[in-house]
């Protein structure tokens, strides 16, 4: 535990707060290209604006060097750090449509460049809801059950690379669920709510995992702490996915909708 | 709308909060009974993990009826096709059967499980499946009711 706190305080204050000029740098460019659109007399929804904000600031409060010192010691604050950085903040960041943002940004030739890139079969399997599952639940059964835990704990660019990664891969997940940009080989909506199903499941089940048997194991934290990170993990990770479910419903509804008035009238409407 | 029209909407607005009801009922038992009181998981048969594995499907599940059953509502009420006394009816026949599918089969038939690991079950089979039972004809009343309440209304 001596080496723990030591090996931070060597860092240079100033680094800690390169995530957050990071954070503060893409939510600017977003807002330049909100502005540069609107000056071109493009639409941009505002609530996908503040969507967006909304999640970038969950993203900085994440990476506040006094928060990253709270999660460095104690697995409560770890917990909270990870449900923002890797449920919460994606949730918000993917309603924010920033692909859609920079395809109508670029220029023709960059755009169709871009596009081309999401459209390839490389991008379906990565943006696919099983792969991005597996990536996130993967990386999480990864974190809490191996010694990758301890490993990140003692090793600062592990822990950076955790948090990239817990970032990546639940952005990926969110967006293959519910991302409003273009998404032309997106499976159906059964095939999401099957792999939601099976992620709500694989959560819960990590969660009260780590509750009963004290993982992660051989770690500075005490029972007591990790009994109550992994109630933080359930319930927050719970409500996260409930959120989520609640969305991908909802682009159902609209989308039924839409069915519906395309065929003409049916039975029930007005 | 024509008459078929109408009975499709009648069933489906049961068919729908049905599933609501027995998400709800998933719900109350899970977070009652696993949870906090800790009596039991959906499948005892093998290791805690298991158990626990068996809970998180089962804890999914319901999560996945109740917002299924709710947004399948809301799209009946925009199409006008929503009743609501058949919809209150088929909530409580959802809680009910259920709680009764649960009491009979899961405990008793397939034996996934017992309400309590305990001496004397008797008291808490009886109590889980009577209150199974009063919720089932609670509903069938309500479609009683509805259905009465259909014959007098005059077809639009």
């Amino acid at each position: 535990m001596q080496n723990h706190s030591d090996h931070y305080q060597q860092n240079f204050a100033l680094l800690d707060w390169v995530p957050l000029l990071v954070v503060f740098a893409v939510a600017l460019t977003y807002f330049a290209a909100v502005a540069i659109l609107r000056k071109k007399n493009g639409n941009w929804n505002k609530w996908r604006a503040v969507s967006f904000l909304i999640g970038m600031l969950m993203l900085g409060a994440a990476l506040l060097p006094s928060l990253m010192r709270w999660a460095h010691t104690d697995l409560k604050g770890h917990m909270v750090q990870h449900l923002l950085i890797g449920m919460y903040a994606p949730l918000f960041l993917v309603l924010g449509a920033p692909i859609t943002l920079i395809l109508v940004s670029l220029p023709v030739k960059a755009a169709r460049g871009f596009t081309a890139l999401l459209r390839s079969p490389i991008s379906a399997f990565l943006s696919h809801p099983v792969t991005a599952f597996a990536l996130n639940i993967g990386g999480m059964f990864a974190l809490y059950l191996t010694p990758l835990y301890m490993a990140m704990h003692t090793k600062p660019y592990l822990h950076f690379l955790a948090h990239v990664h817990f970032l990546a891969a639940g952005y990926l997940f969110t967006w293959s669920m519910i991302g409003p940009d273009p998404a032309p080989k997106r499976p159906g909506h059964s095939v999401r709510v099957g792999v939601l199903f099976i992620s709500i499941a694989a959560h819960a089940f990590l969660s009260k995992f780590m509750y009963a048997h004290l993982y992660p194991i051989n770690s500075i934290h005490s029972s007591e702490e990790i009994r109550e990170a992994s109630k933080l993990m359930y319930y927050w990770g719970d409500l996260a996915e409930l959120l989520l479910l609640i969305a991908l419903f909802t682009l159902w509804y609209q989308k039924r909708s839409s069915n519906k008035l395309g065929l003409g009238l049916k039975t029930g409407i007005g | 709308m024509n008459k078929t029209g109408v009975q499709e909407g009648l069933f489906r607005s049961m068919q729908a909060a049905g599933l609501v009801g027995i998400g709800v009922m998933a719900a109350v038992d899970e977070i009652i009974f696993h949870q906090v009181l800790s009596w039991h998981h959906f499948y005892d048969r093998s290791t805690t993990e298991i158990g626990l594995l068996s809970d998180g499907l089962l804890h999914a599940a319901e999560l996945v009826a109740i917002v299924a059953g709710f947004f399948l509502l809301l799209d009946l009420k925009r199409s006008r096709s929503l009743d609501k006394d058949r919809a209150w009816a088929g909530f409580v026949l959802g809680l009910g059967g259920f709680q009764l599918f649960d009491g009979l089969i899961d405990h008793k038939v397939l034996r996934l499980h017992q309400i309590r690991y305990v001496d004397n079950l008797l008291p808490y089979d009886i109590a889980w499946n009577l209150v199974g039972i009063i919720l089932l004809l609670l509903g069938l009343y309500l479609t009683k009711r509805a259905i009465s309440k259909e014959r007098k209304k005059p077809f639009c």
